[in-house]
């Protein structure tokens, strides 16, 4: 075991107990993120390793040896450690930068050259770029050399706290492909502290998530997806990754009600409110004889128009969002969720209406998941269904594109 | 001005010689003092405040006062003129030291501290550099005053450029008190342009 803490707490001067009772043990070559909401102890919790705090009880260990009874210097020279806010000293070179836990080593003139040469290849940035001052480079720029400023004396560990919060997507994207590559080809130890749950899914061997200073679940970031500890690890997480991460799902066939309520374009007004009337919708999609899609049409869409023998082709609307009856779910989640689409009409290969899918079959889902029982093994077309499928039709007039 | 020259070169040179010795010798003491003194005092939060305002107060003292009150401990000469230059050299001084130790960016701090930098290096590597800048327009103000208060301190037989002006005032001589100030004023420039240069090369090339 390279890391381990045990019954770690913190109380600080002031009353407040901001880590309480953490347990974990880290092997060598694992990535460890820490997420919480804001306040829940992470900072708290990675500072105690490197003893810029100290705990009020319990234990750490680094290679079976105590840490409190190392000498902090040593200890701290041993432990990469990267912040958000950088930390490059501005007054040195990015060679400076890289080389100053290797001079504080006092290793040779020659010996830190050549590390700092290798960091920076490591960093994936020019070499002549070592002659520079910290503040002529890129905000990600400066957060690579923060990144393998921490490696630069072979440490094993490494701490970042937040290291990526200030960085643009695409950035801290390419931030996170370099801590990985870290991680996975060097066998460097990284405990990462992050708010950001997809960087903490994307990157970590496991997770461990915080509130009011306790551990409330650590685990991969696969079992922590399929079986979510409670309802703050579900909030967490959000909905819409618990739905992707259901691999019993496979497709939207699977998922999606059979039988929409359909008209076909020639007929008329009249026939189009007897239809929503008997089925009890207010959206209805439009098919033509031969079962393809065409669009639909809105109840709001008819109640302008006066002459009730107008046909259906005048009021359809042909910009209608659709689905392959095979495709995978996480498409049309990402449209209902992030979009705020009621339903999704699902078509075969050759554009033929074959069924819908409705937000609230997709909520279910996630209930299903929450209970741990595998939504697929039961028949898409039952009862239940049938009943929620009348639901959401009816809700899903009112916000259809 | 030549038959000025002609007259007073020699003594012209010897006194600035005295002015600049006075001056030098405060502002050193002035600089050993505070610039510790000001770091010392961004550790101690507390105390902070009460001693800068005693710098302070103690700027306040009329110069010839202060120089005056030095007679009965130092008797005189340079030392009491030395002393009482060197405390008024302390604020500006004591000031920038301090609010400059004070800007480091806690981020700095914290990165070189969990570097496993002891606090002596902190301060070396990190913390006094990237103040510097600071620090040395604290003291390049000191320098400008102390040049200037300097002029006092033949009063209490100090010497320096202060003997013209004095002998001037009494003499109602124009040319004996124009013959001491230009030179005190060009010299509290010349030193203040030359601190500048020093403050530039201080500065890190990032920073300027
Ligand atoms: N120096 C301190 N003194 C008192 N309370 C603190 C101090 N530092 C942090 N806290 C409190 O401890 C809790 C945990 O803080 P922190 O570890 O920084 O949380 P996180 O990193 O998860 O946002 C917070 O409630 C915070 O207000
Ligand atoms: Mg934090």
């Amino acid at each position: 075991m390279l890391l381990s803490m045990e019954h770690l707490r913190k109380e600080y001067p002031n009353g407040k107990i901001a880590v309480d009772d953490f347990n974990l043990e880290v092997d060598r070559g694992e990535f460890i993120s820490f997420i919480g909401t804001s306040g829940s102890g992470k900072t708290t919790t990675m500072r105690m390793i490197n003893r810029m705090l100290h705990q009020t009880s319990g234990t750490i260990k680094i290679d079976g040896k105590d840490i409190s009874k190392m000498d902090p210097v040593k200890l701290r020279r041993s432990i990469g450690y990267v912040i958000q806010n950088i930390g490059l000293m501005p007054h040195m070179t990015i060679q400076e930068n890289i080389e100053i836990v290797p001079k504080l080593l006092g290793w040779s003139k020659e010996k830190r050259a050549e590390q700092a040469k290798k960091m920076i290849d490591l960093a994936q940035l020019p070499a002549e770029m070592l002659n520079r001052y910290p503040g002529e480079l890129s905000g990600g720029q400066q957060q690579r050399i923060g990144v393998v400023r921490a490696l630069a004396a072979d440490q094993e560990i490494i701490l970042m706290d937040e290291p990526f919060g200030a960085l643009d997507p695409i950035t801290r994207e390419s931030l996170q492909d370099l801590v990985k590559h870290l991680q996975e080809d060097l066998g460097k130890t990284f405990i990462f502290v992050t708010h950001d749950m997809d960087e903490a899914l994307h990157l970590s061997t496991r997770v461990v998530i915080m509130s009011h200073g306790k551990q409330v679940q650590v685990d991969t970031p696969e079992n922590i997806l399929r079986h979510p500890a409670d309802e703050f690890v579900t909030n967490l997480i959000g909905e819409e990754r618990l739905i992707r991460a259901q691999p019993n799902i496979l497709s939207v066939s699977q998922i999606m009600l059979k039988n929409p309520a359909a008209i076909t374009p020639e007929k008329t007004l009249d026939d189009a409110i007897d239809l929503m009337h008997e089925r009890r919708v207010d959206t209805l999609l439009v098919t033509d004889t031969d079962g393809v899609l065409q669009g639909y049409v809105d109840l709001d869409d008819i109640n302008r128009i006066t002459d009730a023998t107008t046909p259906v082709s005048r009021f359809t609307n042909k910009e209608v969002f659709y689905v392959q009856a095979n495709a995978l779910i996480g498409d049309t989640v990402d449209r209902i969720l992030k979009q705020g689409v009621k339903n999704v009409p699902v078509v075969d290969a050759k554009k033929h209406l074959v069924g819908i899918v409705t937000r609230t079959a997709l909520v279910d889902i996630v209930y299903d998941a929450l209970r741990g029982a595998p939504a697929s093994d039961e028949q898409p077309a039952s009862p239940i269904n049938a009943d929620i499928h009348a639901a959401a039709t009816h809700e899903g007039g009112e916000s259809s594109q | 001005m030549i038959h000025f020259l002609q007259v007073y070169g020699m003594q012209l040179i010897d006194k600035t010689g005295q002015h600049l010795y006075i001056s030098a010798a405060a502002l050193i003491l002035g600089i050993i003092v505070a610039v510790p003194l000001g770091i010392l005092l961004t550790r101690m939060k507390h105390g902070a405040n009460a001693v800068i305002t005693l710098a302070g107060v103690l700027q306040t003292i009329p110069a010839m006062a202060l120089l005056a009150m030095m007679i009965p401990i130092f008797g005189i000469g340079s030392t009491p003129a030395i002393v009482a230059l060197f405390i008024y050299s302390l604020l500006p001084i004591l000031r920038n030291t301090y609010l400059g130790m004070e800007g480091v960016s806690p981020a700095v701090r914290d990165a070189a501290k969990g570097m496993g930098m002891t606090w002596w290096q902190s301060m070396i590597r990190a913390e006094i550099p990237l103040a510097a800048p600071v620090i040395m327009s604290g003291i390049r103000l000191s320098a400008t005053y102390v040049i200037a208060w300097a002029t006092l301190a033949s009063y209490i037989g100090a010497g320096g450029l202060g003997d013209f002006i004095f002998n001037g005032l009494n003499l109602y001589r124009s040319d004996l008190i124009l013959g001491g100030s230009i030179p005190v004023i060009l010299l509290a420039l010349l030193v203040d342009y030359l601190l500048g240069k020093l403050e530039n090369t201080v500065t890190p090339r990032q920073l300027r």
